[in-house]
């Protein structure tokens, strides 16, 4: 699973990506967490408020932070 | 565990804390307006006319009033705002001819939910759907410049008719001053990068499909937010102002800087742009200099140049702005800033 955090580096996209570990770490997944800071880049996937949480491609939360457990939801069907 | 994570799960469960929670702060706010006054003056046997007790009275007094304001109102801004999306904004300016375009996009500005993190996108997206600049402009002006905390705060200290007077002078600086700077010709002072990015894909739109309840959580976590970050330079400006409430004589502004003083506005938004500050945090100073006999018009001038025009917004917009459009953006919503003050002096005295 790739999961990307999207985000030019505000304190908002570090508490996303830091969530984001607790829950794959909290889930036991093999997971690979990249930082997505290239405008252009972040723009390729359409979104337009960040932070955003993009999973195997595919973009699950823009525009906020979640807790950890909906985040677990999210990457869960993923994870199965 | 977070608050929201220890409240009852269910549907009612979350009414019943929302009235509550709205209970408990509309009791609170109503303790205040009286309590400050039994414990210095019955309780500590304060002299209520002695400069010292103005000061703490104001203080305490204060204190209380902003924080209980600013929670409110964060939260129910939040919650609403969460109805709304940049990205839905950016679909209902795309392609709109200027003029029209300006006054929907000062509009919209005001209502929709936008971090200053979200800058660059949020530009970028605009231009890929056919927003001119300077209706992308006026957005970026209003945002900031009609402040919901200012105007909740302008609201219960000084009444809905200055209210009135600051979002209906903030509209029409975010939409002229937009509209002048669109007229001027600004594509060859855009970053060429804006226009060569391109949006991917389907646009995602940030809050679409939310529940309720996760509404309620990002308000709440807005509210923390918030508080977190600004609570010393809230504390610094509601000191200030509690010292100019109890130690500045009564109309002391007036001799030096009343509607007859010609620079008082000029002077006041030469101060404000520089200073970065939350709208809360000024507040209190405001009401303290308006005490004092400072014009409103000079105030209001002096409060949206500090909320329009911050320097962490500056160095952000330069990623897609040059410098000469920058410092055009400056200088116009600045002028705009100056006209309103010396309008509203002349208007209100």
């Amino acid at each position: 699973m790739i999961i990307k955090v999207l985000g030019p580096g505000c304190s908002n996209c570090k508490n996303l990506e830091r969530v984001t570990r607790e829950a794959v770490d909290g889930l036991g997944l093999d997971a690979t967490i990249e930082k997505v800071e290239d405008y252009a880049a972040i723009m390729g996937y359409g979104v337009m408020s960040t932070p955003a949480l993009v999973v195997d491609e595919k973009v699950v939360v823009s525009g906020r932070v979640p807790k950890v457990a909906e985040i677990r939801e999210l990457l869960a069907p993923a994870a199965a | 565990m977070s608050v929201v994570e220890r409240l009852p799960t269910s549907r009612r469960g979350h009414w019943l804390t929302l009235v509550g929670g709205a209970s408990a702060w509309i009791v609170a706010y109503w303790v205040n307006g009286w309590l400050w006054d039994r414990v210095l003056y019955d309780g500590l046997g304060m002299d209520p006319e002695a400069r010292v007790t103005e000061t703490v009275h104001f203080f305490l007094y204060d204190t209380i009033k902003i924080g209980l304001l600013l929670v409110g109102i964060i939260f129910i801004v939040t919650v609403l705002r969460s109805y709304m999306s940049i990205e839905r904004t950016r679909a209902l300016l795309g392609g709109k001819r200027e003029g029209v375009g300006n006054v929907m996009a000062a509009g919209l500005g005001v209502i929709t939910p936008f971090c200053s993190c979200s800058a660059v996108p949020a530009f970028i997206g605009f231009v890929a759907a056919g927003v001119p600049i300077g209706v992308t402009l006026s957005f970026l002006i209003a945002s900031p410049l009609v402040n919901e905390i200012a105007i909740g705060m302008l609201f219960s200290l000084f009444g809905w008719q200055v209210t009135a007077v600051y979002v209906v002078a903030g509209l029409t600086i975010a939409i002229v001053a937009g509209w002048v700077l669109g007229r001027m010709g600004v594509q060859r002072w855009v970053e060429p990068f804006v226009f060569e990015t391109k949006l991917g894909g389907q646009v995602i739109d940030s809050t679409a499909g939310l529940t309720f309840d996760q509404r309620i959580q990002m308000g709440v976590e807005e509210v923390a937010t918030i508080l977190r970050k600004i609570w010393p330079y809230l504390l610094v400006g509601i000191g200030l102002g509690a010292v100019i409430h109890g130690w500045v004589p009564t109309d002391f502004f007036t001799t030096y800087a009343g509607p007859g003083n010609a620079f008082g506005v000029l002077v006041a938004v030469g101060i404000g742009v520089p200073l970065y500050s939350n709208a809360a945090g000024i507040m209190p100073m405001v009401q303290a200099l308006h005490e004092k006999g400072l014009p409103m018009g000079t105030l209001l001038a002096f409060m949206m140049s500090v909320v329009a025009l911050s320097l962490p917004e500056m160095i952000l917009l330069r990623r897609v702005l040059k410098p000469q459009l920058l410092a055009a953006f400056v200088g116009v919503v600045a002028t705009g800033i100056v006209a309103v003050g010396y309008l509203f002096n002349f208007i209100l005295a």
